[in-house]
């Protein structure tokens, strides 16, 4: 079957109602698991661009992307690893207000992994770091003997590293 | 009638507004459609309210069951080549379309499927019959879209039937809430050309079909699998053409059957499961396989580590996703199966392999003589399926249509009718849906109503649609039904026997009188237990004004040869 890798599709379709559950579906009917999903606007006006993150061989991921092609709404899939993209992902932590006002350690902790505070009220702050999962895991690790109130990391968004756009790939109309 | 329809007050008006239910059936006549099946209901009445003013224009087929709605639209559609168009309500009226749906879409059958829905107020409220037929059939179709205003009609039938035809067929849904069936607008039909986000055919590559034809032409053993993909884009000549030219053998799939006659020298016979011997054998011994317009199923495939391995194979598909799905592929061929078999024509050389097609005659005579002779000349006193099915080709010679149901009787029908017309095979290949045959044959009848349409089922299978007798007295449709009864679900008894060491865990049936269901219904009916009274039961049948009935018992314990095992690679196919 291949080697398990991390691979990250990027879907480029018309924005229409239903249409994620029509991606969704040629995961689960398979049994794979979505590490991360994303959605939002492409470069292109109209254009929708999903960005969904599996870990599977890439005789699987070819697949995948050829049956997501198949939908009629879909205009290009693409699937990429690692190494071939940029991205990025979000994550935000809660934490109570006194851990800063005491603690000189989760100041430095901030300063350190390159996060910071996106919000301080009376009882919590929100501090926000982007990085990688890796990172973002890392710095949830530290924060954690602290006492976190809430955590929560965004899906992963990525653009390609080779040089074509991928708008050059759309046969639009 | 109850209330005036919609259409009395635009007639009064001096605006050429139409409701939504107007703009559904003037839609629906400007893609040529002139026959729909379906089955009224709350959700759907306007539509059927401004149907009932355009009865000249279509005719409409009230089935017994929705379920019997789209089975009908399939046959229709495959034995026409038409899109075939089911309507039904919303709630249980859309879900009763599921089974049919789920066989469309397996076996590539174009169908545009309308269904009501409740006002779109009520959407998400759980209200009366509201069911989220969207969310239900998303995996089971093509396409399909909801809609909520009246405006939305014209485009999304129109791109409705362009999706279910175009590229490799299958079908849509459109859901239409009442709110948008009542509502006025002014209508106006653009056919679809193209959507900018779908590619229905690929275009074929070049250099591809060049390495194609000189693969061809060396070869030493060449071989043809076709499928139903030679149906679907009318590639029957080209195919016939490309084999008389080459000499090349070739097999059909079960969807591909009467895509070549049967009678045609170089056909022979049927891959898969339930095939002929040489050509399940035999795919692991060609050098080049060339599989036109099929998808490697698993009941064609056998074991696939074990599945042609020796050879190159040459992947002739309009579906990207099919290729190296389940085989991979030496040369994918992308694109219309008609248009590359004509490209192919003029690149491969004339040539003819006796030595080759020697090896298929030689399996044909080991197959006769271990299966098909005890088949149509069976020494035991009941009579046997094959003989049945030997004694309607010698009746037909293979200009019917037939229709088959799932089991035992469809693999016995398909192994051994005769066809000499294209789209002559009616038969639920991918899904295996048991009570598929007797609506089908409706519609394959309503499709070509100067052929004869013989719906070949079994005792199982008919008491799954036999409600449709209904519609088959009704609508005056001439078909006639032969139910091969041997009181068994024999497919799932001959698993039982070979697999479960005969432990017949609720297989056997009981079963009613059909000869009096069906003079219930009013349609002529006989039953036949014995050899001698065969010949004359079917003749009398065949030539009866009108539908008729021909229950035939049969051996209740037969089994069918040759089989590929579950897990066995194709070489390994069972005479016995």
């Amino acid at each position: 079957m291949g080697e398990i890798k991390t691979y990250t599709i990027s879907i480029f379709t018309e924005n229409h109602v239903g249409l994620l559950n029509r991606i969704t579906i040629i995961f689960t009917k398979r049994r794979l698991n979505i590490e991360s999903l994303n959605t939002s606007e492409s470069e292109i006006a109209g254009i929708h661009r999903f960005t969904i993150v599996v870990k599977v061989s890439e005789e699987t991921v070819i697949k995948l992307v050829k049956q997501i092609e198949k939908q009629i709404e879909v205009v290009r899939a693409f699937y990429h690893i690692d190494e071939d993209t940029v991205f990025q992902e979000i994550a935000l932590y809660k934490v109570h207000s006194n851990t800063i006002v005491n603690g000189i350690k989760v100041e430095s902790l901030i300063r350190d992994n390159h996060a910071r505070i996106l919000a301080i009220e009376n009882d919590f702050i929100i501090i926000e770091k982007t990085g990688h999962k890796e990172e973002t895991n890392d710095l949830l690790k530290k924060l954690e003997p602290y006492g976190i109130m809430e955590f929560v990391r965004s899906g992963r968004v990525s653009v390609t590293k080779p040089l074509e756009h991928m708008v050059s790939f759309l046969k639009l109309n | 009638m109850g209330a005036p329809s919609t259409l009395v007050s635009t007639k009064t008006n001096t605006s050429v507004a139409l409701s939504g239910a107007e703009a559904v059936i003037k839609s629906l006549i400007q893609e040529d459609v002139d026959l729909l099946f379906g089955y009224p209901g709350g959700a759907i009445m306007p539509v059927y309210d401004a149907l009932y003013h355009y009865q000249k224009e279509i005719k409409h087929v009230l089935t017994r069951h929705e379920q019997g709605a789209i089975h009908a639209a399939q046959g229709y559609a495959r034995a026409s080549g038409k899109t075939g168009v089911v309507i039904a309500t919303s709630g249980p009226g859309a879900t009763n379309l599921i089974t049919g749906i789920a066989d469309a879409q397996i076996d590539s059958t174009p169908l545009v499927c309308i269904t009501g829905q409740v006002i779109s107020q009520l959407l998400g409220t759980d209200g009366f019959q509201e069911t989220d037929v969207i969310g239900i059939s998303m995996p089971i179709t093509k396409w399909n879209y909801q809609v909520t205003s009246a405006e939305e009609i014209p485009e999304a039938l129109a791109k409705a039937f362009f999706i279910a035809r175009s590229g490799r067929p299958g079908p849509v849904l459109v859901d239409i809430t009442k709110d948008a069936q009542f509502e006025q607008f002014n209508f106006d039909y653009k056919k679809c050309e193209s959507i900018r986000s779908y590619n229905p055919v690929p275009t074929t590559d070049q250099n591809s079909l060049k390495k194609a034809a000189s693969l061809v032409n060396e070869s030493k053993k060449p071989y043809i699998i076709f499928g139903q993909g030679v149906i679907l884009s009318g590639a029957e000549q080209e195919l016939r053409q490309l084999l008389e030219k080459t000499g090349i053998p070739a097999a059909s799939t079960l969807l591909g059957l009467s895509a070549l006659p049967t009678t045609h020298p170089q056909y022979v016979g049927m891959v898969g499961m339930h095939g002929n011997y040489g050509p399940n054998l035999l795919t692991n011994e060609c050098d080049t396989l060339i599989a036109v317009g099929m998808r490697f199923d698993d009941r064609v495939t056998g074991d696939l580590k074990r599945y042609c391995k020796q050879a190159k194979i040459i992947h002739i598909e309009v579906d990207p996703s099919e290729i190296d799905k389940n085989v991979k592929c030496d040369i994918p061929l992308l694109g219309d199966a008609k248009k590359i078999l004509q490209s192919l024509l003029p690149l491969v050389n004339k040539s003819t392999h006796p030595i080759w097609m020697n090896e298929f005659e030689k399996c044909k005579k080991i197959e006769f003589e271990k299966v098909v002779q005890k088949d149509f000349f069976p020494k035991k006193d009941q009579l046997s399926m094959g003989e049945v099915l030997n004694e309607i080709n010698n009746i037909t010679k293979g200009d019917s249509v037939v229709v088959s149901d799932v089991g035992q009787h469809q693999m016995i029908s398909c192994r051994y009718a005769q066809f000499n017309y294209s789209r002559s095979n009616i038969t639920s290949g991918g899904l295996g849906t048991m009570g598929f045959c007797l609506p089908a044959a409706i519609g394959a009848k309503l499709a070509q109503p100067l052929r004869q349409v013989i719906a070949i089922v079994g005792d199982g299978g008919f008491q799954m649609t036999l409600q449709e007798l209904g519609t088959i007295k009704q609508f005056g449709i001439d078909i006639k039904i032969i139910i091969l009864n041997n009181e068994f679900l024999g497919m799932v008894r001959q698993w039982q026997e070979l697999f479960f060491e005969k432990r017949y865990a609720h297989t056997e049936m009981q079963n009613p009188d059909f000869i009096a269901i069906a003079k219930g219904y009013g349609i002529e009916a006989k039953k036949i237990t014995e050899r001698e009274g065969l010949n004359d039961a079917l003749k009398k049948m065949l030539t009866h004004n009108g539908s008729y009935l021909l229950e035939v018992r049969v051996g209740k314990e037969g089994n069918v040869f040759p089989m590929v095992a579950t897990g066995a690679s194709v070489s390994e196919v069972r005479l016995e």
